[in-house]
């Protein structure tokens, strides 16, 4: 299998402050991969140093085989990959429609047709509210756009940060089977990272757990799902 | 409620007591004081009341009224007839208004450019500029230095204007990329004060503090204003009489068409991916990020813009005045536009221009009031933010419309956010 995205030994800091320790991890082409781990175990830096932002201090992060450690942030996403990114980050004075015409990287309106009815069969939701103002829409509704807003550009890997942070578990059920759907029929790659690790392991075909900026555990979302150690830290007293 | 009235009392008097009770008067030697007890009671007198009568006010009104919704409302929608009217007025204000009035509209306008011109900055792609006089300065001090020196017309010098200051434009934006909020209007005042302080002592360029003067005039194809008639005069080519106040007149036009188009590329550029990228910027700039926009690019060509239009007007304001200096270009200017922009609601172009002639035309008009002036423009300022926080004009218009033109209340978003 050739890997879209590959991390040798990413080191990134904040400041003086370590957020990541050498970190490897695949993500194969065609594959649901996530990434579970506490809160402020990297997750979310990890994801933001795929893009370069901030940059990795060590290691080397490969697309499709380019290095695109040093990549300024907006050529890595003009390589086809998108991301979605943490607490949604809706532009919340502009409209659905216009948040998604953001994700298109500047494209003229007239050539995203398809694009849009894409983004409209995933989430019907967003086609009855295109001219409502993004920060008046529902949690729910926030995230459908913000990933309908990622898949704008047509990206061959989308990033996915934490899609049910604060959504009703309907709501979750709801958007991890769009992300499903979307492997299954266009082959999308998708890192996902996720506090709501038994929904997400189970989606997943394999997964990586982060503990204080380093991978610790690997393997495919069943083998974790059946580990006594994932159940104790992440799985007991939430979702069973 | 008395005693809140009261307490408003003992305030005022505590504030008012050495203001307003003691005059100082220079006498021949010495300064003297004089007491003025009745005028401090008459102060205290009237806070008392005015505030009694305030709370009366509130009271009478029953709690939670939806009122802020229905002057929105109104306002909004007066907004869409608003423009058009205005537009017709203007145009015609030379014909029906005395020559006082016109040159106040060139005023007017002036302020009403550079608003819309910091509203690309500021309003649109949300970076707080405090030095925008600067570019207005490299537009008048280029102009005045190509003309002078080269010989140069307005009209070639106008276009070269706005060019040079939109580098310093760029010059400026690399520094401060990584800024935001306050330390960003820090770094851009620090900016507007060092040009300035560049200008008032490159004496050997810039004449320092004495400025430069005779500072040629704009032209009409070549055709010249001026009282006396005479060859290649515009008065002399249609055949009437010389009159001063023509060039009043044409100057009118001149800024009318350079304010006109300052709006039109705004608007423009709002529905073209760059504008969007503005707003999105304004919004948020980890999401742009993310999508993949060059947050650099974006920023950059923002302050260009700005500066861009700022060296127009200063171009303009330079031919206007045949006489520049330093004292043009203080802080005080970058505060006042700054100003219209954010009493204007940030992003509102009619606002903008609502604003402009309303802090810039009113401050004239009270200038009888001298003493007073600054007083009056800082209470308005105040009820302003009381009354519409968000500004004249609040809410923002979608860039592009999908059959149903809905507008966006601001009223209805969460303050302080976005
Ligand atoms: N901009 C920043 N500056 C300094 N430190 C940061 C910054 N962003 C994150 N950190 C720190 O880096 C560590 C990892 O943060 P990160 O946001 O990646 O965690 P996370 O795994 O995404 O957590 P969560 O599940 O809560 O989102 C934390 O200790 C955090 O405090
Ligand atoms: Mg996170």
């Amino acid at each position: 299998m050739s890997a879209v995205l590959s991390l040798r030994g990413v080191t990134t800091f904040y400041g003086a402050v370590q957020a990541l320790r050498g970190v490897d991890l695949d993500v194969n082409a065609g594959e649901i991969v996530t990434l579970i781990g506490a809160n402020g175990a990297g997750k979310s830096t990890l994801m933001m140093t795929i893009c370069g932002s901030p940059r990795a201090r060590d290691g080397e992060i490969l697309h499709e085989g380019t290095d695109i450690t040093t990549m300024p942030t907006h050529e890595i996403m003009r390589r086809g990959i998108a991301q979605s990114p943490e607490g949604r980050r809706i532009f919340s004075r502009m409209t659905v429609y216009e948040n998604l015409l953001m994700g298109a990287h500047g494209k003229p309106e007239a050539s995203l047709k398809n694009e849009m009815e894409q983004v409209f069969t995933l989430f019907p939701r967003l086609k009855e509210r295109l001219s409502q103002r993004g920060g008046t829409l529902s949690g729910g509704e926030q995230q459908m756009l913000a990933i309908g807003r990622a898949l704008m550009s047509k990206p061959s890997l989308l990033l996915l940060d934490e899609p049910s942070l604060g959504l009703a578990p309907l709501v979750v059920k709801l958007i991890f089977n769009a992300i499903r759907e979307l492997n299954r029929t266009t082959g999308l790659t998708v890192l996902l990272v996720e506090q709501n690790a038994f929904q997400a392991l189970r989606l997943a075909h394999r997964g990586y757990v982060l503990v204080n900026g380093a991978i610790t555990m690997a393997g495919t979302g069943a083998d974790l799902l059946a580990r006594p150690e994932i159940r104790a830290a992440y799985l007991e007293g939430g979702h069973g | 409620m008395l005693r809140d009235a009261a307490v408003s009392a003992v305030i005022a008097f505590g504030l008012f007591g050495a203001m307003i009770g003691l005059k100082t008067e220079v006498g021949v030697q010495t300064i003297e004081l004089t007491p003025r007890p009745y005028l401090v009671l008459a102060a205290v007198v009237l806070v008392f009341f005015g505030r009694l009568a305030l709370l009366a006010w509130k009271k009478s009104r029953p709690a939670g009224t939806p009122k802020r919704g229905r002057i929105t409302a109104v306002a909004n929608k007066a907004g869409r007839y608003l423009t058009p009217v205005v537009l017709v007025l203007t145009i015609t204000l030379p014909f029906y208004a005395e020559r006082y009035y016109v040159d106040l509209g060139v005023l007017v306008l002036t302020y009403v450019m550079l608003g819309w011109g910091l509203n690309i900055v500021v309003g649109l792609a949300g970076l707080l500029d405090l030095g925008y006089v600067a570019f207005y300065a490299v537009g008048a001090y280029s102009y005045a230095l190509i003309a002078q020196n080269f010989g140069l017309g307005f009209w070639t010098c106008l276009p070269l204007a706005g060019i040079l200051a939109a580098f310093w434009g760029v010059l400026l934006g690399f520094p401060v990329l990584r800024l935001r909020g306050d330390y960003l209007a820090i770094v851009t005042l620090a900016f507007g004060e060092i040009i300035r302080v560049v200008i008032l002592n490159w004496t050997s360029l810039t004449g320092g503090p004495n400025g430069l003067s005779g500072i040629p005039r704009p032209t009409l194809f070549g055709l010249v204003f001026n009282s006396s008639g005479g060859e290649g005069s515009f008065a002399e080519f249609f055949g009437i009489e010389p009159n001063i106040s023509q060039r009043g007149i044409f100057l009118f036009y001149v800024i009318l068409g350079l304010a006109l188009l300052t709006n039109w590329v705004s608007l423009r550029l709002r529905r073209l991916p760059l504008g969007r990228a503005w707003e999105a910027l304004r919004e948020d700039e980890i999401a742009c990020r993310a999508l993949g926009i060059d947050v650099t690019v974006t920023k950059l060509t923002a302050f260009a813009m700005g500066a861009c239009f700022a060296g127009f007007a200063g171009a303009f304001f330079a031919t206007r005045q045949a006489f520049i200096s330093p004292e043009s270009f203080t802080f005080i200017e970058s505060a006042i536009v700054l100003a219209i922009v954010v009493l204007g609601g940030l992003g509102s172009q009619i606002g903008v221009a609502l604003a402009a002639v309303v802090m810039i035309g009113g401050g004239e008009l009270f200038r009888d009031f001298q003493e007073y002036r600054m007083l009056i423009f800082g209470g308005a300022l105040v009820i302003m933010m009381v009354v519409r926080p968000r500004g004249l004009v609040s809410g923002r218009t979608p860039s592009v419309s999908l059959g149903d033109k809905r507008h966006i209340s601001a009223d209805m978003m969460t303050e302080g956010h976005g």
